[in-house]
């Protein structure tokens, strides 16, 4: 059973991957990652990690995704496939199989014997929001405290850098500028 | 005093003198720039005095001191020390120089009265007599090679001294390179020399040579010959001679001074100072001696067709110098000094003569267009006739007994050393000839225009003025000639020491007459004590058979030159035409220049346009220019990665990722 | 499956990420790659965590996911800048830095 799930998982999730290299229109790539993220949560269930799996489907799939839904639409999409640098055409796909192949053969030839099994067994509270929570907020405080000020200044950096347009804009040649309106909308 | 007190005022005075001319060359007015720099060198011959009474104080054997002022150097057993040595012969040597040096002076005082050059020529000239006798003084062979190079610096500065001809420059230039052969020679010894005896001084080196080296052992014969190097460049002998006749570019005082009595000595001093170790190397003394004896017999052919009148006594000097080589060379120290001495007073009075005719001729110099001046200028006549007797070795003048005497030695030797002797007085019936060859052209005869102007109206000849080797025009401003010429009978400073040099010339050999008095071999063999060659003495007898064959050989000469320029005037010119090749050849100068062109000017030439060419354009460019290119075409390679592309960079980067796990894989396996 | 499983999915997953990087064009679509590898990431270090049987593997994927989420934001907050001021969205065109 639990390998069944493993794989339809994984091909979903390793569709999901390909679907958002491949596809030429942008909008169909973040829905070819909203599917590979939904089954990243599903591998995550399986390998007993709830609260991680949660958080991904609802703050990753549903408000980082939702992110760049919105931004798709606004901006539009090119049609543009795969358009390499002339000189990097089969230099960029080798090189991903050169780390594919590297990554494996050190996980696989290393000497982690654990590797071969499911892992220990563990308690029932495993990867519960409870144990996580405790975690969080006992052991490792101070990066929990840094990655919400590290939020905050993304969130702030973000409305400054999609702020109003200045007069004197260094786009291109020729282009009108947008009048600013008073208090634009951040 | 003691004599090296004295003989450090001695050097005092000329450099105190040069610099103060030099350097008041704006305020001073001219008379008083010729007076302090005759006065330093008239001071200077004084202490000269007082250094020769103080060392005649001491016993004969103990004549010799040493007096240093400081360390230059002192370190790992190298020891060099400004350091003066007084002894007969620097004290006689230094007595010649400051003596012929303040006449010049004085003879200069008033014939470079018009020169807009003045004050420098009186600081150049203090400043060479100040190096000559730093020469003859010097204690170490390090100071005798500063004075060497300083002499050499002086002669450079005064033969340019008209430095806007370009003849004078050019002349110039010619003698400093071939003194700066000399100089080579001169310190390539000095290093082996130290490598050998293990110092520089004076004393001590003489002291070991005898017992470093055997005889004629090739290091010794080495350093013999660079010395010889270094003489023969600086004394004129063949083949390092071509700059003398050049050097005649110079103010006449300038020929008189250096060109006759001093400098050109400088060889002559050098080897006489050495004799230990020519001693020890007989071999390179006898080389020495036949060089001397080629010298004097080749200036001597070429004398007797030379036109231009001081080119003429150059090429006397050369040969008297020549005279002198041998008598060191061969052992005859005194009689080579003796013969320096003498040859210092008649040779520097002919050019002072000469000199003045040449004023007379509004510095026209080619015997062809002068004569008459017997009639026209008295006094410089008789002093020309003086010095010439006195050259020719007319019986009882001075050079009647130094040459002979040199001559005497060598057949008392006897041997192979009577080549020098039979060829001695042939040279000497040469001499004879030539210098009574110019004598009887310049002289009598009917007067030339100049003359015939002096005559008449008591003035000068006025002409253009013109360098008188090319006949180019000139102008009479700063570098050039100045624009009024003196003559001996218009200016007393000339007069005086024409007169007291007539005098010397005339009289100074009478204290050396063989038999009679010996004041000058007394004062002087005691100095070269020590090698064999000093025990040998002609006998009294075989000096006056030597004296009367020199005086009869003069007479000859003298008696031919009559023949040839006053009895029979066609007679010259028909032997010219008849021997017309041989006539080429001598007043080509034997083509020695053309012979140094061909075989060390041009290859140094040669060697320098492919240096340039091909070398500098290839090696030394390539190299740089493709140096720069390597480093331009690696800056464009490295460049080329900064192309701006995001996802180039994003490639090096992965790139670099998967060669570092690659590395610690195959590291780890 | 046992844990390498997981392991071999991840790296396969990130060796795609980075070739869709060095692929596209669109800087929207490069952030989504990007993405790819953070989660390959995620993953990996979730099947850590469970072969050593600690959740700090879990804490350290979440913390990545808020890391992710910043870059996000910001990233597509330069993109809208860019798009406001008509520039091409196109990597290969906005090269000031080239040296």
């Amino acid at each position: 059973m639990e390998a069944v799930l493993f794989f339809i998982a994984a091909i979903g999730a390793l569709g999901g991957a390909i679907g958002v290299i491949a596809m030429r229109n942008p909008f169909f790539s973040v829905l070819a990652l909203i599917v590979h993220l939904f089954s990243l949560a599903v591998l995550f269930l399986l390998l007993t990690s709830a609260f991680v799996a949660a958080a991904q489907v609802v703050v990753y799939a549903g408000a980082v995704m939702v992110l760049y839904v919105f931004v798709v639409a606004y901006v539009g999409g090119g049609e543009s496939a795969w358009e390499p640098i002339p000189g990097q055409r089969f230099l960029a796909p080798l090189l991903g199989i050169a780390i594919f192949v590297e990554l494996a053969v050190a996980v696989l030839g290393s000497a982690l014997k654990a590797l071969d099994t499911h892992g220990p067994d563990v308690p029932a509270g495993f990867g519960d929001p409870a144990g996580i929570g405790r975690l969080l907020l006992e052991k490792f405080l101070l990066p929990f405290e840094a990655s919400s000020i590290l939020l905050l200044l993304a969130a702030v950096g973000a409305v400054v850098l999609a702020g109003r347009l200045k007069e004197e804009s260094p786009a291109s040649a020729g282009a009108s500028v947008d009048a600013p309106s008073p208090g634009a909308t951040p | 005093m003691s004599a090296t007190a004295w003989a450090w005022l001695v050097l005092l005075f000329p450099l105190l003198g040069s610099i103060v001319v030099a350097l008041g060359f704006r305020v001073l007015p001219q008379k008083t720039a010729g007076a302090i720099g005759t006065l330093a060198i008239g001071l200077s011959f004084a202490c000269a005095l007082g250094a020769l009474f103080s060392l005649l104080g001491d016993d004969t054997e103990a004549r010799h001191h040493a007096s240093s002022l400081w360390d230059y150097a002192s370190v790992a057993g190298l020891e060099i020390k400004l350091g003066i040595y007084v002894d007969q012969l620097s004290v006689f040597m230094a007595l010649i120089v400051a003596g012929v040096s303040t006449l010049i002076h004085l003879y200069s005082f008033g014939y470079m009265r018009s020169d807009a050059g003045y004050h420098r020529f009186f600081s150049y000239l203090n400043f060479f007599v100040f190096s000559m006798l730093l020469l003859v003084l010097a204690g170490n062979f390090v100071l005798l090679i500063v004075g060497w190079a300083f002499v050499g610096f002086a002669s450079y500065a005064l033969i340019s001294f008209w430095y806007r001809r370009e003849t004078a420059t050019r002349a110039g230039m010619k003698a400093f390179v071939i003194n700066v052969v000399g100089d080579i020679g001169l310190v390539l010894a000095a290093f082996l020399i130290f490598r050998e005896l293990g110092s520089f001084d004076y004393g001590t080196v003489f002291e070991r040579a005898p017992d470093t080296f055997t005889t004629n052992e090739w290091t010794i014969t080495a350093i013999c010959l660079l010395l010889l190097v270094g003489a023969f460049a600086k004394s004129a002998q063949l083949p390092l001679h071509t700059w003398l006749p050049d050097a005649m570019e110079g103010p006449t005082p300038v020929s008189s001074l250096i060109h006759a009595a001093t400098m050109v000595t400088a060889g002559v001093y050098l080897i006489a100072r050495t004799h230990v170790l020519f001693a020890l190397a007989p071999t390179a003394a006898d080389i020495s001696a036949f060089v001397g004896l080629a010298t004097l017999l080749v200036a001597a052919t070429i004398a007797l067709v030379m036109t231009d009148l001081k080119r003429a006594i150059a090429y006397s000097t050369m040969s008297q110098i020549g005279y002198m080589v041998v008598g060191v060379s061969i052992g005859a120290y005194g009689a080579g000094m003796f013969h320096l001495m003498t040859h210092a007073f008649f040779k520097a009075l002919l050019f002072m003569a000469a000199g003045s005719i040449i004023a007379a001729m509004a510095n026209e110099q080619n015997i062809d267009r002068i004569s008459g001046f017997w009639k026209a200028m008295r006094f410089t006549s008789i002093t020309m006739l003086c010095g010439g007797l006195a050259l020719a070795a007319f019986p009882l003048t001075s050079g009647f007994f130094s040459k002979d005497e040199i001559l005497a030695y060598a057949g008392a030797r006897g041997g192979m050393y009577l080549i020098f002797t039979v060829l001695g007085y042939f040279g000497a019936f040469l001499t004879a000839i030539y210098t009574f060859r110019l004598i009887f052209r310049v002289l009598p005869g009917a007067p030339c225009p100049e003359a015939r102007e002096l005559i008449e109206t008591g003035h000068l000849h006025h002409g253009e003025p013109f360098n008188p080797a090319t006949g180019e025009r000139e102008d009479t401003d700063v570098g050039f000639p100045g624009p009024e010429h003196h003559i001996a009978e218009h200016s007393a400073p000339m007069r005086i020491a024409m007169a007291i040099l007539a005098f010397l010339a005339l009289v100074g050999g009478l204290i050396q007459v063989p038999g009679v008095d010996n004041v000058v071999a007394d004062f002087l063999d005691p100095a070269f004590e020590g090698p064999v060659l000093s025990h040998v003495h002609p006998s009294i007898a075989w000096d006056w058979i030597g004296l009367a064959i020199g005086g009869v050989i003069s007479l000859a000469g003298i008696w031919a030159a009559h023949w040839l320029y006053i009895a029979n005037p066609e007679a010259p010119r028909r032997l010219e035409a008849r021997f017309r090749g041989l006539h080429d050849f001598l007043f080509r100068k034997w083509y020695f220049d053309e012979a140094i062109d061909f075989l060390v000017v041009r290859p140094a030439l040669a060697v320098g346009r492919f240096a340039n060419r091909v070398f500098e354009r290839f090696v030394v460019d390539g190299l740089v220019t493709g140096t720069e290119g390597t480093v331009r075409g690696a800056g464009g390679v490295v460049r080329a990665v900064q192309n701006g592309f995001v996802r180039s960079y994003a490639l090096l980067l992965i790139a670099g990722f998967a060669g570092l796990a690659l590395y610690f894989l195959i590291t780890s396996s | 499956m046992n844990i390498a499983w997981y392991i071999v999915l991840s790296s396969l997953l990130f060796a795609t990420g980075v070739v869709g990087v060095l692929l596209r064009r669109s800087p929207m679509v490069i952030l989504l790659c990007l993405e790819l590898m953070l989660n390959a990431g995620n993953l990996a270090l979730v099947a850590f965590s469970r072969m050593v049987g600690n959740a700090q593997g879990q804490v350290f994927a979440v913390i990545v996911m808020v890391v992710a989420a910043c870059e996000v934001v910001v990233g597509l907050g330069l993109i809208v800048a860019i798009f406001r001021r008509r520039l091409p969205l196109n990597v290969d065109d906005l090269r000031e830095l080239r040296g």
